[in-house]
């Protein structure tokens, strides 16, 4: 094993824990590849990274939920193995969770002790001393809320309190918080930070996971860039800026696997005003020609996959008009939207789009049958020759199409769940996240493909996290935040900065 | 195609029971016979009618447990219909039959699609509401044979072609239903619906107007099989086919229709119904106590989940180029 000759100059104390050429490696993609991380006593690092970057793959790393296919995890310079979460959180580590995994029927005290309640008599547990002791650690934070209390009682700020009250009580040595402050209103952020600094104080390491440059300035000592998987760059966070940080997050050669398009822009085909829903999105209007490729862009939860399924049809809008071609269209369900041209890839192929268990042909033709069935009544013959048509447009390589599309890799499951879509011959396609968790080289495919579409007069939206993507496909960018179109750019404002400035808000 | 259809499910089933009929013909050759065989299909039919109406539930995620409970209540309302009115044309006694059954199917439906109640409590609840319903509209009291009309006991008997009709309703029936799941639009939606209900919504079927679909078809058969039933017996009272509805989806399993849905052929609930008809009719020719053909009933049932379960199991993502083309 190597010594810890990999710590930068410079750095006086030791990190309490360490990880070390970490690689992670899911079917088809990779998620890390050689990652550093370092953690030190009574800092706070920030890790950052886009959507994608691998933040999450290393917190379930470090949490024992992942085993890392190689490198090593140290804890005081010794390699250690979790094999499972129970043992990371034995050696002290515990993570903050930005949708709190607590249960809800229990008490605040049940959920801050779960799984090593004290114990009396007879090894039963020991009612009395988990809520004194419940009540010590709640207090020590500040938080004022009844141990006994059940959690579905408690406000959602309340339930990260009793999440990070949890993490204390295991006698945490390193404390993950990942985006902590997602759910939190502005005065719940600072009682959040003056515990952050309550933590450091008691020795504690501290990874925090962030999209919000504002609080990282703030609160961390350290960072750590990742980007697709890999390690960029640590140090100091008085050493940085904002700026610095944004290129290292984004910074890379654009242009280089996109297809060279030059759009022909016909009519306008789609025109939104108005999209407004209680509580995902609000004032969404724009419009699309077509031939073009309109980008998406946002922090994950900025709301666009929501307002597209709404403009699907699979949740309603409290207002708002679509008008294609011309013509209203009352898009009340996903059958109606298909029938007036739109149509939607959506972003989990395997939990929305292919159906495993049928073959590829009836997967092809299922939104298309009342065009290859007379009076309700298939006609294998017709329904074949459509399958045949637009899989072999997309090139999909099968044995047969009664393979079942289970049997499929990732990728061509992904051109299955286009074809489907285009055998509707729609005017508009939504595509969301068209190449996450596929290859490099499917994507380039499905890139190239798009621009295809986008060139035989389809419009094409294309709802992407990944910064490269939107510069390189799209003609014009909406920028989304927080349920509002916070920018719409298009040529020389397209730039990675401008991007990640409007998603983020600064 | 041939090669993925010999090693089906179903023709490793037809292989079962075939196996199963030479060793019991080992013992007993009269069992083997045309003429008992077919006794034994007839005597299977009510189960084979039940068992393609559960299979189409099942297709989609749910599961009907009060078809028994339809079944009675239906044969119930003809016996006593017969018993006022003998002159009655049975095609009327049919009509109403099915009616009512589709009724009862269509309460199931409605309760799961537009008020969102898992199909289990339900099927639970109208299960027990059918079972109540008849002791209340019949005072606890059998309708008995010589209260029926010879017309009403007739029909299912009556010989056509050299089978009885009880038997040719279900060889109808399993045709009829091989058609509509292959080569309708409907059969493919209740794949899709169970396959993959996100999918299935994304593609603009509507999941739970297809599960309500899928509950009516079963009401509909299990009410033709409460007038076949009542008939055949010649006898309607409060608990006629109590805890048949446990057979029914046993033949289901049996046959490979997978329980979490989007699985399943009208063969396989065929022939799951066969091998549990076979069991039922050879075990007590063969001298096996009735207690042992609960337990071998049983063990079928786990067997066959088992090897369903196996074969099912993830054979993980085929990413080489190869591996695909094999398949």
């Amino acid at each position: 094993m190597q010594a810890e000759n990999h710590i930068p100059t410079g750095f006086q104390s030791a990190p309490v824990m360490a990880l070390d050429g970490i690689t992670k490696t899911f079917p088809g993609v990779k998620a890390l590849s050689d990652v550093a991380l370092k953690l030190y006593p009574g800092e706070v690092t920030a890790l950052i990274g886009e959507n994608g970057a691998g933040k999450s793959t290393v917190v379930k790393i470090l949490t024992g939920i992942y085993q890392p296919d190689g490198g090593a995890i140290r804890v005081d310079g010794n390699p250690v193995v979790f094999p499972t979460a129970q043992d990371a959180a034995d050696a002290g580590i515990t993570a903050i969770h930005q949708e709190t995994v607590l249960f809800d029927e229990l008490s605040a005290a049940e959920n801050i002790f779960l799984g090593h309640a004290p114990r009396g008599k007879f090894g039963l547990i020991d009612w009395a001393e988990m809520e004194r002791r419940s009540r010590a650690i709640l207090d020590s934070i500040g938080a004022e809320i009844d141990p006994m209390a059940k959690l579905r009682d408690l406000g959602i700020a309340n339930k990260h309190l009793v999440a990070i009250a949890r993490a204390l009580s295991i006698d945490a040595r390193v404390v993950i918080m990942d985006e902590p402050t997602a759910a939190l209103s502005h005065k719940e952020i600072h009682e959040l930070y003056e515990l952050v600094e309550k933590l450091k104080s008691q020795g504690k390491a501290i990874l925090f996971i962030s999209h919000k440059f504002d609080e990282i300035f703030r609160i961390a000592d350290r960072f750590t860039v990742f980007r697709d998987g890999q390690f960029i760059g640590d140090g100091k966070i008085s050493d940085v800026t904002e700026a610095d940080l944004v290129k290292m997050m984004v910074g890379r050669d654009v242009s280089q696997i996109f297809p060279d398009r030059t759009p022909v822009i016909g009519n306008e085909v789609l025109r939104v005003e108005g999209y407004n829903h209680p509580t995902e999105f609000a004032d969404i209007s724009f419009d699309l020609k077509r031939g073009e490729i309109l980008g998406f862009y946002g922090l994950v939860g900025a709301g666009r996959s929501e307002f597209m399924q709404s403009l699907f049809g699979i949740t309603r809008p409290a207002s708002g008009t679509a008008t294609i071609d011309g013509t209203a269209a009352q898009i009340r369900s996903p059958a109606d939207a298909v029938a007036s041209g739109i149509v939607y890839v959506p972003e989990d192929r395997g939990k929305q789009g292919a159906i495993t268990a049928l073959p590829i042909f009836q997967n092809v033709t299922l939104p298309s049958l009342a065009r290859t069935s007379r009076h309700g009544f298939i006609q294998l013959a017709e329904e074949f020759k459509l399958a045949r048509e637009y899989t072999s447009r997309l090139d999909l390589r099968a044995a047969s199409l009664d393979t079942p599309v289970g049997n499929l890799s990732g990728g061509n499951q992904q051109k299955v769940v286009i074809a489907k879509w285009l055998a509707t011959q729609p005017k508009v396609i939504i595509l969301d996240e068209p190449t996450k968790g596929i290859d490099i080289g499917s994507k380039a495919a499905v890139h190239e493909f798009m621009a295809e579409l986008a060139q035989q007069g389809l419009a094409v939206i294309m709802v992407s996290s990944e910064i490269p993507e939107i510069l390189g496909m799209s003609d014009r960018v909406i920028v989304m935040r927080e349920g509002r179109i916070a920018a719409k750019l298009s040529g020389e404002e397209l730039t990675p900065e401008t991007l990640v400035r409007n998603a983020a808000g600064i | 195609m041939l090669k993925r259809f010999l090693a089906s499910r179903e023709i490793l089933l037809l292989g079962a029971i075939v196996a199963l009929l030479v060793v019991i013909a080992t013992r007993f050759p009269a069992f083997v016979a045309p003429s008992n065989l077919a006794d034994v299909f007839n005597d299977t039919s009510p189960l084979i009618l039940l068992a393609i109406g559960q299979m189409i539930v099942i297709l989609t995620k749910c599961i009907d447990l009060s078809v028994a409970a339809n079944l009675a209540l239906t044969g119930m309302v003809v016996a006593m219909i017969n018993v006022a009115a003998p002159g009655m044309p049975i095609v009327v006694i049919i009509m109403i039959a099915v009616g009512l059954g589709t009724l009862m199917g269509m309460t199931n439906g409605l309760l799961v699609w537009k008020l969102q109640i898992p199909p289990i409590v339900v099927t639970l609840g109208t299960m027990t509401i059918f079972r109540g319903i008849i002791f209340l509209i019949s005072d606890g009291k059998w309708v008995n044979s010589h209260e029926m009309s010879s017309a009403f006991k007739a029909f299912p008997r009556a010989d056509l072609l050299g089978l009885p009709v009880m038997s040719w309703t279900a060889i109808i029936a399993v045709i009829l239903f091989t058609i509509v799941m292959t080569r309708t639009t409907m059969g493919r939606s209740f794949y899709a619906v169970g396959g993959n209900p996100h999918a299935a919504t994304y593609t603009g079927i509507d999941v739970g107007k297809t599960q309500f679909r899928a509950f009516t078809i079963s009401g509909a058969l299990a009410g033709l099989t409460g007038y076949l039933w009542v008939s055949r017996y010649s006898v309607a009272y409060v608990d006629i086919a109590g805890g048949f509805e446990l057979d029914v989806v046993a033949a289901c399993v049996i046959g490979g229709v997978s329980i979490a849905g989007g699985i399943g052929t009208v063969g396989g609930a065929l022939l799951g119904a066969l091998f549990l008809g076979v069991i039922k009719n050879a075990l007590p020719v063969v001298n096996i106590s009735p207690f042992w053909q609960l337990a071998i009933s049983g063990s079928a049932i786990i067997i066959a989940v088992a090897l369903n379960a196996r074969a099912n199991r993830e054979k993980g993502r085929i990413i080489l180029k190869t591996a695909e083309h094999a398949t």
